[in-house]
């Protein structure tokens, strides 16, 4: 597959190690009163769609970015590359 | 001055040099090299300050940018890897740390690669035996970090040379595949 | 024979080539295939399973038949296609499948046997008894079966990877190939024209017709020869593209040697390539079917197409007199091409009542081949004339044309569904094609020449015009455009064997009893059967089988479907797809600074990743391994040892929130961790299981280094890396590996200290009280020399870390061995710092086995619950924390000199070794040189609160099953008070 990373252009997906379903992103804090059940989704629930999916792949190869892939698992086409960074601020995460 | 003696990455007091065809293959162990990452929110600061240090421009992504001393490509976002001969600038890190400050993180990396110059004709003959780089798209004064035989290393295409950075600690086994490749082509 | 003239054969050099033990002669330009029908020999091996006498079928790649082992020791190649290997001088080729000869093969019987060998024989038969598998069917059908042998020996040959990139890769270099090709390269495209064969020009150089004013093969030559002018075009003949995949990805093979007797020195035999595309063009022509008939496969009928290619390219007729059998206009092609080289052809039968006339030949119209004769090769056919009687012809070839396939194949390698078209009875490409991919010529069905050439410039130009390249329209050449005429003709009726799958001798009654007995879908005829899963992929076959299917369910092949092909396209040798990672270039080797020397003091290494790391130092004198461990064990606990421990990964931590980030990677505390101090940490998992420990030594407020443990170098940066971009992305954080960097050393040992004061230069003070344990300093050293020291040990000793440069490595261990000559310093390998570490209790990636919590390592109370770090919250699950939960304790046999097995399970005395008692499991044992005793740590359920208790350790690999007490699993110094010294 060829992933089109935002700063370096089409790149082989070979150069990126695969982590999965973007909602990794959404880290539950820690800290906050009964974090438990939201912790166990957080850790053990993903839904596995036959299509559209939002997944991480990290460019180990290339400049170390992590990015979110909206890729479809059926056709593999990709519809959308971007730093995973901008994305977990735009959800708003921060420090 | 201290008295240890260094050893090149290949393991010998000397550099070594190997010509197949019309390419040469040349360890090219005298090279410091730090790395230079933007603090957060100091992104415009610390590239000034890179900028003073070098007196040439940042690479952009994926460049390289050479001065008469100091050579500079980038790695990843807000972050380049310096270079600068080693016999006059042993304490890169250093120097260039005392001028970015607190704007910038500073890692001194010349002792984690080994590099190789490759010069010659016919360089992309070569080079699309070792990579999935396009050399002929790969204009000079750019920097890509790709796989060797299964090593991360950066290519970096100058006019009428390429560099490759190469794990130091696996300087044998990329040697090996330079010129394996080489004579394969060749 | 040979024809007198014509062809394209080098005729003024001769080369010798032997095949099944004769010598014949050829020419450069031969195959193998048209070399030995040159030389009047139609049998080249024997079926698969009826081990009947086979010929060629085809003149190409899709050849089912007259598979031939190649070439002999390291380098004999089973299952080679007679018809794609260039003839070399000195080629040696063994026809395979015949015992003890071609001529006469023994298991022709199974022949006779056919009756009781039909499709799902073995399903039927070999059910059971389960045991008679393994003793009596298996080795019976081993010998009977398969397809030619491999060698044992290793493959004497290298292979090459590469990766190309280009605006169009166009596959095939027939006509449509050619000329898109022209038409790319002139407008300055980036071009990569792939053919499988070594002469690039397709059909064109296997037919007579013209191209404007000249024959088909000269255009084509005319053609090449212009491409090779332009640099933006490469050739590449000789190069399989044998598969798409996604995004413009194409794998292809190029044979480069495979034309010599033996690579060039330095050379590859074949080079693996990674097309990088942005279009393509497929241009890989049509693939003629044969009609099946009782006994069709007998040497001397094959392909009218195939035929005509013999006589037409290579000059080679496999007879004197010949027949065709046709159910379309192609197949009078190959009578009058025959005619005009003066073959005899004795009549031209077509199925068609309505056949156009031929000349110089009788035609036989509305007829059928209903039988043939001869035992190992043609000698006659049965003709069932139209009126219903037959007729024998004494013939030596048959040439049998049941209309033209498109070559579809590599339109299905993602998700392409071929449909059928009715014009032409046969499918073409359809549905979702490979991205970027666009078919040419036969490919998609247009069979003519100057459709073929008009599909080849008018494709080649929108693939272009898609990237915004503009093309000239170029001069057609003139070339015919006859219509094809056909009549679908599938098989013969009759009560006789009519082959279908030459190679996997499926044949028509094989369809009919999977119809018969349920096996309906094309999906499942193939796999009942086995039609088309040999190693032609069922290029010739298939499309009969599922014609003869659809005949018999009574629906149409439009409604019964086609297979999809997969990559790749033809076989591909296992050692391309590896290249040169083979035998100890496998993979990269990484060689610790220490390396040069280490091999000088003729260390034993061993491979821990990558990493080739000094085990022990053997001394002369000493027999086993044991003896060099504990004597470096004993030397280092005494006075001082050495070992290189660069392989630890090491993260430069920096920025403002560097502790705040460390606070949040580990389970333990980091945020207070004084600047000059190391401290242990322990990082878990997302779901509360230990991941990986290290330590973290703060060298400023905003920078710290980190180490990890050598296996999970990589994984943990990556991991360090999603937190500081995906779950912090404002915190001032950056990291970078430092590993490569500086040259580490472990100096361990009661005089550690009095040996690194003659190394640290004399600035620093390195004493107790200045540099306590856990204590870091950037330092220098010999002089000036830029260093770290890191007061940590691993062993249990009074021990340090000192880094270097990785460029001063060597001359650094030259000088302890040399500094520490006073104190009979010694070096350590892997081995000695294992026993060490069981020694000390140290836990390590046997216990950090990614089943294990901070609980089960006795760290429980280290995950601290004042803040959020990754890992804490689910492992405060209570299934993680009840309280049998297993513990890490030492174990000591009762008998000291008795091994314990690491990985035995620990039970009750007298309890049975079932799961049901399993207490808990050993998982790292050794012999302990300081207790004299074989020693071990493992986890034990509850296991703090049961010290001093007996249980054993039993292993049911091993049978071990040993008595052993339950203690600390600090066996050394559980007060730490060597260490702090």
């Amino acid at each position: 597959m060829i992933i089109n990373h935002p700063l370096l252009g089409p790149c082989d997906a070979q150069e990126f190690v695969y982590k999965g379903d973007a909602s990794l992103i959404d880290r539950p804090d820690g800290m906050a009163d009964g974090t438990d059940a939201a912790f166990y989704d957080y850790a053990y629930l993903r839904d596995n769609p036959a299509g559209e999916h939002r997944e991480l792949w990290y460019h180990e190869q290339g400049d170390r970015s992590w990015l979110v892939v909206t890729r479809n698992t059926v056709t593999h086409e990709i519809t959308s590359v971007e730093l995973a960074r901008d994305v977990a601020r735009s959800m708003g995460r921060s420090r | 001055m201290h008295d240890l003696a260094p050893m090149t990455p290949l393991g010998a007091s000397a550099p070594r040099r190997d010509t197949i065809g019309p390419v040469t293959i040349t360890e090219a162990p005298d090279w410091a090299l730090t790395s230079v990452a933007a603090r957060l929110g100091q992104e415009a600061t610390s590239q000034a300050a890179l900028e003073k240090v070098m007196g040439n421009p940042a690479p952009g992504i994926a460049g390289h940018t050479s001065g008469a001393i100091f050579s500079a490509f980038w790695i990843g976002p807000h972050i380049w890897m310096v270079e600068a001969p080693y016999a006059t600038h042993p304490d890169l890190a250093a120097q260039i740390k005392a001028t970015c400050a607190d704007t910038a993180s500073v890692t001194d990396q010349t002792g984690a690669w080994v590099r190789f110059d490759l010069t010659g004709d016919d360089l992309p003959r070569l080079m699309e035996r070792l990579c999935n780089l396009d050399m002929g798209k790969m204009q000079a004064g750019t920097a890509r970090r790709t796989v060797i035989e299964h090593l991360g290393c950066y290519v970096i295409r100058h006019a009428d040379s390429i560099t490759i950075y190469g794990p130091r600690s696996s300087a044998k086994s990329l040697h090996h595949a330079l010129v394996t490749v080489a004579k394969s082509v060749f | 024979m040979r024809l007198r003239t014509g062809g394209q054969i080098d005729r003024d050099t001769t080369i010798s080539f032997r095949f099944d033990g004769q010598y014949y002669k050829g020419h450069p330009g031969d195959t193998l295939a048209s070399a030995l029908l040159a030389n009047g020999v139609r049998l080249m091996g024997r079926s698969f399973k009826y081990h009947r006498p086979r010929g060629v079928l085809t003149a190409g790649s899709d050849e089912p038949n007259a598979l031939v082992e190649l070439r002999s020791g390291g380098r004999q190649e089973p299952n080679t296609r007679a018809t794609v290997i260039e003839l070399f001088d000195g080629l040696r080729a063994e026809p395979q499948n015949a015992w003890p000869s071609l001529k006469f093969d023994a298991l022709a019987i199974n022949d006779r046997l056919s009756p009781f060998l039909t499709a799902g024989f073995y399903y039927k038969t070999f059910m059971w008894p389960a045991a008679f598998w393994e003793k009596l069917y298996e080795p019976i059908i081993r010998r009977a079966a398969g397809l030619g042998s491999i060698t044992t020996k290793p493959d004497p040959d290298a292979y090459d990877k590469g990766f190309l990139h280009c605006d169009l890769l166009i596959i095939g270099a027939g006509p449509s190939g050619l000329m898109a090709a022209l038409t790319a390269g002139r407008a300055g495209a980036r071009v990569i024209l792939a053919d499988e064969d070594f002469r690039m020009g397709g059909r064109l150089n296997a037919e007579t017709f013209a191209i404007s004013d000249m024959a088909g093969s000269a255009w084509a030559a005319q053609a090449v020869a212009e491409l090779t002018t332009l640099s933006n075009v490469r050739l590449m003949p000789r190069t399989t593209v044998f598969g798409a995949f996604d995004h413009g990805i194409y794998g292809a093979v190029e044979r480069v040697s495979d034309h010599l007797p033996t690579p060039q020195d330095g050379k590859p035999r074949q080079t693996l390539w990674r097309i990088y595309t942005k279009r393509t063009l497929l241009c890989a022509g049509a693939l003629e079917r044969p009609i099946a008939f009782a006994n069709n496969d007998r040497p001397g009928i094959m392909t009218a197409s195939a035929l005509r290619a013999y006589v037409n390219r290579w000059a080679a007729s496999p007879a004197e007199t010949v027949a065709v059998f046709t159910n379309n206009d192609d197949g009078h092609r190959t009578a009058a091409d025959l005619i005009a080289k003066g073959v005899k052809v004795v009549a031209l039968i077509d199925t068609r009542a309505d056949a156009p006339k031929p000349a110089g030949t009788e035609l036989i119209a509305g007829a059928q081949v209903i039988d043939t004769s001869g035992r190992l090769g043609l000698a006659g056919i049965t003709v069932k004339l139209a009126n219903g009687q037959t007729r024998k012809l004494a013939v030596g070839a048959l040439g049998v044309s049941g209309g033209w396939n498109p070559n579809v194949a590599m339109t299905c390698h993602q998700r392409g569904r071929p449909a059928w078209d009715d014009s032409i009875a046969a499918f073409i490409p359809a549905g979702d094609l490979p991205q970027g991919m666009t078919i040419a010529g036969a490919a998609e069905g247009q069979f003519s020449t100057h459709a073929a050439l008009a599909g080849g410039a008018t494709k080649a130009a929108q693939a272009l015009n898609d990237l915004g390249i503009t093309t000239t329209k170029p001069d057609l050449p003139q070339a015919e455009d006859a219509p094809t005429k056909i009549t679908p003709f599938w098989h013969v009726r009759g009560d006789k064997r009519a082959w279908l799958d030459f190679q996997n001798d499926v044949t028509v009654k094989d369809v009919k009893l999977a119809h018969q007995e349920g096996f309906r879908s094309v999906e499942h005829l193939k796999r009942y059967t086995t039609l088309g899963m040999a190693t032609d992929q069922g290029k010739t076959s298939n499309m009969g089988g599922l014609a003869v299917m659809a005949e018999l369910t009574g629906q149409t092949i439009a409604q019964t479907g086609t297979t999809m092909f997969r990559p790749p396209y033809t076989p591909v040798a296992m050692g391309v797809l590896a290249g040169r990672s083979t035998g100890t270039d496998f993979r990269p080797t990484r060689l610790t600074p220490s390396h040069h020397w280490a091999k000088e003091q003729g260390a034993v290494f061993v491979e821990v990743g990558m990493w080739l790391r000094a085990q022990w130092f053997p001394r002369p004198g000493e027999k086993t391994w044991r003896e060099s461990v504990d004597r470096e064990v004993r030397a280092t606990r005494n006075s001082v040892g050495v070992c290189d421990v660069t392989t630890l990964g090491k993260i430069d931590v920096q920025g403002v929130d560097a502790a705040e980030f460390l606070n949040r990677i580990y389970c333990n505390a980091f945020a207070k961790l004084p600047v000059g101090r190391v401290r242990y940490g322990l990082m878990l998992r997302e779901d509360g299981i230990a991941y990986d420990d290290g330590t973290a030594a703060r060298l400023a407020e905003d920078h710290f280094v980190v180490t990890t443990t050598t296996a999970n170098a990589v994984a943990v940066y990556r991991h360090m890396e999603f937190a500081r971009q995906c779950l912090w992305p404002d915190m001032d954080v950056q990291l970078i590996s430092t590993t490569e960097a500086w040259a580490q050393y472990a100096i361990a040992g009661p005089n550690a200290r009095k040996l690194l004061q003659k190394i640290v230069d004399p600035a620093f003070d390195i004493s107790n009280d200045a540099f306590p344990f856990m204590a870091c300093a950037e330092i220098t050293v010999c002089n000036g020399c830029p260093a770290r020291l890191f007061r940590i040990s691993f062993s249990g000793e009074l021990a340090y870390e000192l880094a270097v440069p990785t460029r001063y490595g060597d001359a650094l261990i030259r000088r302890i061995m040399a500094e520490g000559a006073e104190f009979d310093v010694t070096p350590y390998g892997t081995e000695a710092l294992g026993v060490m570490r069981i020694e000390k209790g140290h836990a390590a990636g046997n216990e950090l086995n990614g089943q294990t919590t901070a609980l089960n390592l006795g760290m429980g109370r280290m995950v601290s619950d004042k803040k959020d770090s990754i890992g804490a919250v689910l492992s405060r699950r209570e299934g993680l924390t009840m309280p049998d939960a297993l513990r890490l304790v030492g174990f000591r046999p009762k008998n000291p000199q008795t091994r314990i097995p690491a990985g035995a399970h620990l039970l009750e005395k007298g309890a049975a070794m079932v799961v049901a008692n399993d207490l808990g499991y050993v998982t790292s044992a050794c012999y302990s040189p300081t207790l004299e005793s074989y020693i071990a740590i493992g986890f034990l359920k509850n296991g703090q609160a049961r010290m001093g208790e007996t249980l054993r350790a039993a292993s049911p690999l091993t049978g071990e099953d040993v008595e052993i007490e339950i203690v600390s699993a600090h066996f050394v110094d559980p007060e730490g008070e060597r260490l702090r010294a």
